[in-house]
């Protein structure tokens, strides 16, 4: 608090010392820039997206963003784009021109009540701008909008319009060179994009430094990184509460491998502060997790996906994180640290009950190491929610299997939402350990692995169904890792037979 | 309003959504987006905590004691009466006795800022003694504890018919309400004016409720309360009548303090709060002939109403009227009760209570072609309703649609080909299977109760030719400023820019109704046409003085004057216009429009309550992974019944629109409750409507009818696309069936919950696990035999 934050907003540079916990959504609003709009304050709805530009390697870098879940003291040095910074015109008059993204939506009927369209026109800009020509596809655009819900058209006609975006943007020919100038020039952006990046570079040495460390931090400074589950669980405190943005440099400094992947021998070691997008586009990852393009899709919409951090899902400690079951799965070890005081704890031995974990207040979960894979290695996730897409699962599980010549030599299954923490299937995985996978031996994992889920009933599904999912899912891994399995020998005599 | 003008004026081309430029430039202004005035309060509400209780004390102090809290207000600080109801005056604007739902509200806060207004809630001390709790409608009936009385429709005589059958299915269901969803939650701002006027901004469908009832709340006459809507950011019912509640308290904070105040729910609130789609339990019977015709009919509806009535006993009626959706039956009996609980009031949504029966006459024809070891699509092509044919209620079908919107499907969808794609995609597929059903809909256009179905619209012209029109309906994404602006400007004649769609003002439309029922552009739109005849005519004749023609000759097109064919050089719209005022003719004019012939005698349960029905038919294939229980929805097709469209791009969204909250309502959107009548899918974390990845490939058809009776030759379209939705479920169960053929329950939706349990259940039933109460039996029988 106190501190000033000097950024961009649109066209025009803003300090303020505002706290740095407001939310980016209630500043920007307070500003009369009030196309974004508020819907759910827990980045459900995307309503509030925006743009957050950085530079990265002297470029303009764009991230989309819920701003109900965006503190105002990260945005410090960057670019904040609102929906009224996307139009060509500032003037509110007649004779305002629409961008490309702007007029499809208009023609195709992509607008009905208005409320969300500002967010879907943020999404949708973000897509082209930071796609190139040769890579849009209407997956791609689909991907980008799927955090904002619409209530009045059925989707239909705002997928008709983004057809019509791609179509025009990839006849205009992709965007050569500088791609900002290039976009103003294609009408996707107002002009003055293009001399962001400069104005960007004039800001960043002297305007905005990293704020000083807080004067005297209290014993318990509130840790704050990507915020998508603290925002929405304690976004009234937040704001007066004495918080430390991990994100800030001074965080980086003491603590240099809280951000970055690298890959260190036979280990892969994740910064905390990896997010869900840096994490699932890195190499490594892939090699490990081949499908991991099929499971994010499962887990959180773009926006959130850019916020969310794999040490937030971990330390959050909610048993259908689905970040932490599929590192569960996989074998993590965390790195804790508190100044120079650091040390090793196994995920499978974080939890000791309902968010309760083997940390101190003041430790900082800084590094997520893993065993990188072999050439026996197969891994899968799988999640079951009430919406496929975008939602917190009912239960959701990660697998990893070792097997060589027929034999798992190593069997690890995780299963969130069947018990208070994140859990790993003990019992299941000792069982199926150097075995050769038979309809018996299949069938007795499956019981073993329904008994040992505890779930209870909540909002996301009674604790039967739970337990059945617990059952069903460790099927599906099987079914969909080793071709031998067939899963209706183990969906009843009465199916086995009507088929 | 013969047909000869609808000739005369061709329709100008239509922009696709006349308000769309504001929307994608983030301009377009709701509620909190207008800039608030100096002073300004921000509102919070105290509710309930408990479903139902004594209010023993209420302790505001520590809340006042707040730093920045203005005021905390209570009922006893109301001036007027606390007496409120759309239907029964049985609500109150803040409790003082009793609370009969979590979320009614007790107190107001009033705070320099919206955070010390809602942390100033959680600092009131509320002692409340707790009460016995009802949250299932049954158990309400059995109590005899209703909303009005229960009401029953006949056709024939069913106790009769039953002999007559050879066949005959009972069964039950159990059908979930929906949340409404609107995008902007509920809010309103009061401006107290001088003279104990106060104006109101409200986002509600219905501004002549809100004005009703804040002068009943304040105790002043209508005429001191001007309620003011732009637009609203999504309603579908949800704003209809629950809009006021917000705009009453808004109201009474301004006229308490002499400040401005908003009241603007949070997502959380606005779920806890405001009431949904009723759900309803059913007991159904159905009897046919060897031959599949249906025979006889019975049907008891439970509809879960909340604690006060609301719309509910309006809701209920639709029900009745909807009971047989598209099919003919001989014999009927059709028993509905408005059933009292402890949750919040539900009320108007999208198909207002259709969507609920006709999911029950679906549900009964599925069971008895279960049971005939037919398709559903055979029972149900069989027994569509005729032309002549009577509805249980009295009128009968005036148009062959249902059969001729069918037929069209069956036969452009090439439903043949369809369903051996089907066939042949689960012969070859072990866990994943494929489903297909057929969902005809019939639904009729006028509000239920005859009263409502007028409209008001007040048509201004400047000297410069511009055009103002205000009317009584609700702008609310369906598109009404668009048809507006197209109607007036092909009765007047002028391109659209012209044209300007005012804001929804009580002062300058009086008594208007709630936009709803579909109707919003039927009757304002006739409204405006009334107003703009007027008009036309006086100026037509202005300019025959001027210019010695005859004034029966002459019309605008594209605002220019022709006389005949011809056009009049020298005289455009502007000139006209201006000659009109030289000469002091009157350049404005109110139209009313009154929807003739329709008459309902509730004393017989007979009479015509609608102008017309519209008529539709749709198909819906849905894969299920029988593995996982999740499933898609692959393919919607429908041919849907219109007039001549106003503009297709608004009618389009309004059908895609529909279905997919149709489609939601029957799949992903469960209102979980608890037994306490809390709700705990109270957030958008876990209630979960439909996204982008959901929506469904999807076609559309029109099929025209001759002589629709909108405005201007259409039909109205809002809400009877929500009910190929119910196709979804449908679809689903078919899907099942083919994974697992077992006479499952008819309960919706179809959560991914469901359909694991319904066809995996048995795993986790074993004696082995622990032996603990079953939540609802995964699996039913829907059929039993008759005696």
């Amino acid at each position: 608090m106190g501190a000033t934050t000097t950024f961009m907003l649109n066209d025009e540079v803003v300090e303020t010392d505002a706290p740095r916990g407001r939310l980016v959504l209630d500043f920007v609003r307070e500003r009369r820039l009030t196309g974004t709009k508020e819907g759910c304050k827990e980045g459900d709805c995307g309503a509030c997206a925006i743009l957050v530009g950085a530079l990265d390697g002297g470029r303009p870098r764009y991230e989309l963003m819920t701003a109900c879940l965006v503190p105002l003291g990260e945005m410090a040095g960057k670019h904040v784009v609102t929906v009224e910074g996307l139009n060509l015109t500032r003037s509110r008059q007649a004779g305002r021109r629409l961008s490309v993204v702007q007029e499809e939506m208009v023609h195709h009927g992509g607008t009905q009540c208005g409320y969300c369209t500002p967010g879907f026109i943020v999404a949708m800009t973000w897509y082209v701008i930071v796609t190139e020509g040769a890579d849009l596809s209407r997956e791609g655009m689909r991907e980008a909008i799927s955090g904002n819900l619409c209530r009045c058209t059925g989707y239909n006609a705002i997928e008709r319009a983004a057809d019509a975006i791609l179509a025009t943007v990839k006849a205009k020919g992709p965007p050569e060179g500088d791609r900002l100038p290039a976009l103003v020039e294609a009408e996707l952006l107002p002009s003055y994009f293009a001399s962001i990046g400069d104005r960007l570079a004039e800001m960043s040495p002297e305007m905005s430094p990293a704020p000083p460390p807080a004067a005297p931090t209290p014993p318990t400074p509130l840790f704050l990184a990507g915020g998508t589950d603290l925002y929405v669980q304690r976004g009234a405190e937040i704001p007066g509460a004495p918080v430390r943005l991990l994100t800030a440099d001074d965080v980086a400094a003491q603590y240099p491998r809280i951000r970055g992947i690298r890959e260190e021998g036979p280990v892969l070691s994740l910064g905390a502060l990896t997010t869900f997008t840096e994490f699932a586009e890195h190499e490594a990852v892939r090699r490990l997790v081949p499908r991991i393009d099929r499971f994010l899709w499962l887990i959180a919409s773009r926006p959130i996906r850019n916020r969310a951090t794999l040490g937030g899902n971990i330390v959050n400690a909610s048993p259908i994180g689905d970040m932490t079951n599929l590192l569960l799965a996989l074998g993590a070890t965390l790195v804790l640290a508190e100044g120079d005081d650091r040390r090793d704890v196994a995920l499978r031995d974080l939890y000791r009950g309902y968010k309760q974990l083997d940390k101190r207040p003041g430790e900082l979960l800084v590094e997520i190491r893993l065993a990188r894979e072999t050439a026996h290695t197969l891994t899968n996730f799988e999640k079951v929610s009430k919406r496929k897409a975008l939602d917190i699962a009912s239960v959701c599980s990660g697998a990893r299997f070792e097997r060589e010549a027929g034999v798992l030599t190593h069997a690890a299954i995780s299963m969130g939402g069947v018990g208070p923490t994140p859990k790993l299937l003990t019992r299941t995985g000792i069982f199926l350990q150097g075995k050769r996978l038979s309809p018996a031996v299949v069938g007795e994992a499956l019981s073993i692995a329904a008994g040992e889920a505890t779930p209870i009933d909540d909002v996301r599904g009674s604790a039967r169904y739970k337990r059945l999912l617990a059952r069903q899912l460790l099927l599906a891994h099987f079914t969909e890792l080793f071709d031998e399995i067939d899963p209706l020998a183990h969906m009843g005599p009465e199916l086995a037979a009507a088929q | 309003m013969g047909p000869d003008a609808t000739v005369r004026n061709k329709m100008p081309k239509p922009p696709p959504h006349i308000e769309a430029p504001l929307h994608v430039r983030g301009e377009s202004e709701y509620v909190d987006d207008v800039a608030p005035p100096l002073g300004m309060l921000h509102a919070a509400v105290f509710y309930a905590p408990v479903a139902h209780g004594r209010i023993r004390r209420i302790d505001t102090g520590p809340a006042l004691a707040h730093p920045e809290v203005a005021a905390v207000l209570t009922s006893s600080d109301i001036p007027g009466t606390n007496e409120l109801g759309a239907i029964f005056l049985d609500e109150q604007s803040l409790a003082d006795e009793m609370v009969h739902y979590i979320g009614q509200p007790i107190a107001l806060v009033l705070a320099t800022t919206v955070e010390a207004a809602r942390a100033a809630t959680h600092l009131i001390d509320c002692d409340i003694e707790p009460l016995p709790v009802v949250v299932d409608p049954r158990r309400a009936h059995d109590a005899g504890d209703f909303h009005g009385t229960p009401r029953t429709f006949r056709i024939g005589d069913v106790e009769a018919a039953w002999a007559d059958c050879d066949v005959i299915v009972e069964g039950s269901c159990d059908i979930a309400g929906q949340e409404h969803l609107y995008l902007e939650t509920n809010r309103a701002r009061a401006l107290p004016q001088e003279g104990g006027r106060i104006t109101i901004a409200s986002s509600t469908q219905s501004p002549y409720s809100v004005q009703r009832h804040v002068a009943r709340v304040l105790g002043i006459p209508e005429h001191l309360v001007e309620v003011d809507v732009r637009r609203i950011g999504g309603g579908f019912g949800g704003k209809e009548d629950q809009a006021t509640y917000w705009a009453v308290l808004a109201a009474l904070g301004a006229y308490v303090t002499g400040r401005p105040v908003q009241l603007l729910l949070d997502r959380v609130d606005d779920l806890v709060m405001t009431g949904k789609r009723h759900p309803y339990e059913a007991d159904f019977k159905l009897g046919l002939g060897a031959d599949g015709r249906f025979i006889a009919y019975d049907v008891t509806l439970y509809q879960n109403s909340g604690a006060t009535a609301d719309l509910s006993p309006a809701v209920l009626e639709r029900s009745l009227f909807h009971a047989t959706n598209a099919y003919f039956f001989p014999h009927a009996r059709i028993y509905a009760a408005c059933c009292r609980t402890n949750l919040h009031p539900h009320t108007a949504f999208r198909g207002f209570g259709g969507p609920q029966s006709m999911f029950v006459v679906e549900a009964a024809i599925t069971a008895a072609a279960e049971r005939l070891g037919v398709a559903p699509w055979e029972l149900q092509k069989k027994n569509l309703l005729r032309r002549g044919q009577p509805l249980p209620y009295g009128q009968t079908a005036e148009e062959d649609k249902a059969v001729e919107t069918w037929v069209e499907a069956e036969e452009t969808f090439d439903l043949a080909a369809w369903r051996a794609r089907v066939d042949a995609f689960n012969a070859n597929h072990r866990t994943e299977k494929k489903g297909l059903a057929v969902m005809p809909v019939v639904f009729g256009i006028s509000f239920t109760k005859t009263h409502l179905n007028q409209a008001s619209a007040l048509v201004h012209v400047y000297t410069d030719g511009s055009v103002s029109v205000s009317n009584g309906g609700i702008e609310m994404g369906q598109g009404l400023t668009t048809n507006l602006a197209t109607i007036v400007g092909a009765e007047l004649g002028l391109d659209l820019d012209r044209v300007r769609i005012e804001s929804t003002n009580t002062t300058r439309v009086a008594n208007m109704s709630p936009s709803a029922a579909s109707a919003t552009t039927d009757l304002n739109g006739h409204a405006a046409i009334d107003a703009c005849r007027k008009i036309r005519g006086r100026i037509l004749q202005c300019v025959a003085d001027e210019t010695g023609r005859a004034a029966e000759d002459l019309s605008f097109r594209a605002s220019q004057l022709y006389d005949g064919a011809h056009a009049v050089e020298e005289w455009d719209w502007p000139r006209a216009v201006t000659a009109c005022y030289l000469r002091r003719v009157d350049l404005s004019a109110h139209g009313f429009y009154a929807t003739p012939g329709l008459h309902f005698d509730v004393a017989k349960e007979r009479g015509r309550p609608f102008a017309y029905h519209v008529y539709g038919t749709s198909v819906t294939e849905v894969t299920v992974d029988c593995l996982r229980g999740v499933y898609e929805v692959d393919t919607v097709k429908i041919v849907h019944n219109l007039g001549r469209s106003l503009n297709e791009v608004v009618d389009r969204g309004q059908i895609e629109g529909g279905l997919m909250q149709g489609i939601g309502w029957m799949t992903l959107e469960e209102l979980a409750y608890g037994d306490d009548g809390r709700l705990l899918s109270r957030a958008l974390s876990t209630y979960k409507a439909p996204d982008v990845y959901f929506a469904p490939d999807l076609e559309v058809k029109w099929l025209e009818s001759e002589r629709p009776a909108g405005p201007r030759g259409s039909k109205a379209v809002g809400e009877p696309p929500f009910m190929y939705g119910i196709g979804t479920y449908f679809a689903i169960r078919a899907a099942m069936r083919a994974f697992a053929p077992r006479p499952y329950a008819f309960d919706a939706p179809a959560t991914p919950e469901r359909v694991l349990l319904a066809l995996h259940g048995h795993h986790v039933d074993q004696p082995s696990s622990q032996p603990q109460p079953q939540p609802a039996p995964a699996v039913r029988p829907a059929s039993a035999p008759a005696e």
